[in-house]
């Protein structure tokens, strides 16, 4: 590092050549646009109890994208076609009981994480490299090919179509499918339509932060957003900030971490979106921590479970 | 009176049971409806039939004239008592906001007439204050009152309500139950409670429809509460008991034979029989225009 670049202040926060860089635009473009899909529809996931089956879709990614690399096809094809197939298998099986829909998504997360195990043992004998391994499981937001940028976005554009169409009835039905039902919502749809938008979802998280970790970006910025605000469009605005924030200063500290011992590596992305997922999640208990504090201190005439702004 | 709920002849059999057997009734606007049985007394797939959720083996269901097929946002329905998640990011005025058009795809943009809509409906239920709140945070009894606003939004015919005096406790059951009646008088609808109990539904009452064992008696109150109708209802002798102006529903000693008997001299719901049974009915009767009845020991809160 250069003595002119260290003495900006902005210098210390991005390492040379961040901005000339075209793997780090790719980087930032696509982490944004994954984020605000996630953001929007992980707001749901959570208020539906959903998180399994996220979690589900990253294993089965992980088969889907192992199984595109043994074909030679890119990563991102290979998470959404085996996610789609995911969605489908599970939508089958899932009986119409309040349990079923648990019961059918670990059958087929299962069946997923043993073809993910056979495909993954195959790029590894074939390459003779763990490379893939790592690609696939903690992503590489870095590795992302600018011909990849137009499939992003249309999916993600698909994501947020999906979610927009059946808003109304999707929220009523995760408030209560019986009220949905009444009305006459066909709610096993909904959730069909919804379960389409939440495979193709955690495809994309995928391939920024890896199949692994992809339920984090889904699940993280949406439980942090759900304690800050009582609106679901504001709590889908504030999940989708919080990804972007996460995925952009981790996309900084891991360029800038090539500085960082052991030296001459980047640190993968993965781990600073996680963290600072986690770091976001703990801080937003803060304010209804600090409300609580203030009320046990002073007790106000109305009763405290009419909560205050959000 | 042309009727707004009609049912006709209903039979429902679940993998061969019979769970509905011949179920008749019609109520009309402005009346509150009390459907009274026990559990497994059919009352929940009654209202399953009502809503469409439940298909018929035999009979009809005809919603304000309509089959129940076509019958729109014309019936409003608040599910058995259950708590909406703590969590859910949504006010109580935007769970009533979503029972405008919730069934709808697509977004709802927000307007000046939407808002004022809901306003009226958050104050016709008593919710105003708490109508900024977290939904899931409210009590049991405030949850309810913001789901039968959430019903009534949408300006529906019939409303129907699952048990909604399970778990409130007496005084708050009162209040529910009075404001349903003030609700079916002043907006012309039909009202339709299931309860185990019948005495915090009678002071309100307009007519009632007794289930047992799938099977149903419906009337006016007098007509339907009488140890003969009952008796023949439940297949088994059982007398109706005033008590300080409550009904006590309770099995007789007689046996089968006498239950025969019974009916042999019955020529059904009539108003000249059972001197004993009309002086406990004059008691209930004579407590509808007054207080409700309180049983003693449980003051309100």
């Amino acid at each position: 590092m250069s003595l002119d670049q260290s003495r900006a202040p902005a210098a210390l926060i991005f390492a040379s050549g961040f901005f000339g860089n075209e793997a780090v635009h790719v980087a930032l473009g696509v982490g944004a646009a994954v984020a605000i899909v996630a953001g929007v529809v992980g707001v749901f996931t959570v208020i539906r109890g959903q998180s399994f089956a996220g979690e589900a879709f990253g294993d089965i990614g992980t088969a889907g994208g192992s199984g595109a690399f043994l074909l030679g096809i890119g990563p991102l094809l290979g998470f959404v076609i085996g996610n789609v197939i995911g969605a489908g298998a599970m939508e089958l099986i899932g009986v119409q009981r309040p349990r079923g829909r648990d019961l059918a998504t670990g059958i087929v997360l299962g069946a997923a994480i043993g073809l993910g195990a056979l495909f993954l043992y195959l790029t590894v004998i074939s390459q003779s490299t763990s490379g893939a391994a790592q690609t696939i499981l903690f992503g590489s937001v870095f590795e992302i090919s600018s011909s990849t940028v137009p499939l992003v976005i249309l999916i993600g554009a698909a994501c947020l179509a999906i979610v927009a169409t059946i808003y109304r009835p999707l929220l009523l039905s995760s408030v209560s499918a019986e009220i949905a039902a009444a009305r006459g919502v066909p709610v096993r749809a909904i959730g069909a339509l919804y379960l389409l938008a939440l495979a193709l979802t955690v495809a994309l998280a995928a391939i920024t932060i890896g199949t692994i970790l992809s339920t984090a970006l889904l699940v993280g910025p949406a439980a942090a957003a759900l304690r800050l605000t009582k609106s679901t469009p504001r709590a889908m605005l504030y999940a989708a900030g919080i990804g972007v924030a996460a995925l952009w200063i981790g996309v900084v500290l891991a360029y800038d971490s090539d500085h960082w011992p052991p030296g001459g590596r980047l640190w993968p992305v993965s781990f600073f979106v996680v963290a600072i997922v986690f770091c976001a999640y703990v801080l937003s208990g803060l304010p209804v921590a600090i409300r609580e504090r203030r009320e046990r201190r002073a007790p106000a005439q109305e009763p405290a479970r009419l909560g205050a702004e959000g | 009176m042309s009727a707004l709920l009609s049912v006709h002849g209903v039979d429902v059999r679940i993998s061969g049971r019979k769970i509905l057997d011949g179920v008749s009734f019609e109520i009309g606007p402005g009346e509150l409806t009390g459907l009274i049985g026990s559990n497994g007394a059919g009352k929940t797939t009654l209202f399953r039939v009502v809503l469409g959720l439940q298909a018929l083996s035999a009979g009809s269901v005809r919603i304000d004239g309509r089959p129940r097929s076509r019958r729109g946002a014309a019936v409003g329905y608040v599910p058995q008592k259950f708590l909406l998640d703590p969590d859910l990011p949504m006010r109580a005025r935007d769970l009533v906001d979503l029972g405008l058009d919730g069934h709808r795809l697509g977004i709802a943009w927000p307007s000046r007439k939407r808002r004022a809509r809901v306003e009226e409906m958050l104050d016709a239920v008593d919710a105003l204050r708490f109508a900024e709140a977290r939904v899931g945070s409210l009590s049991g009894g405030e949850q309810q009152r913001v789901l039968i606003a959430h019903a009534l939004v949408g300006q529906p015919r019939l409303l129907l309500l699952d048990e909604p005096l399970a778990n409130l406790d007496i005084s708050r059951g009162e209040e529910v139950v009075s404001l349903l009646a003030r609700i079916a008088r002043e907006q012309s609808i039909a009202v339709l409670i299931s309860a185990h109990e019948i005495n915090p539904l009678l002071p309100v009452m307009d007519r009632v429809i007794y289930m047992a064992d799938g099977r149903a008696a419906s009337g006016r109150t007098d007509e339907v509460v009488r140890a003969d109708v009952l008796s023949r209802l439940y297949g088994h002798h059982v007398d109706v008991l005033n008590v300080h102006g409550r009904v006590l529903v309770v099995a007789g000693a007689g046996s089968e034979s006498d239950l025969a008997g019974h009916e042999a001299v019955l020529p059904g719901p009539g108003h000249e029989h059972g001197a004993a049974l009309e002086v406990g009915l004059d008691g209930v009767l004579g407590a509808a225009g007054e207080q409700p009845p309180r049983p003693e020991g449980k003051a309100p809160r």
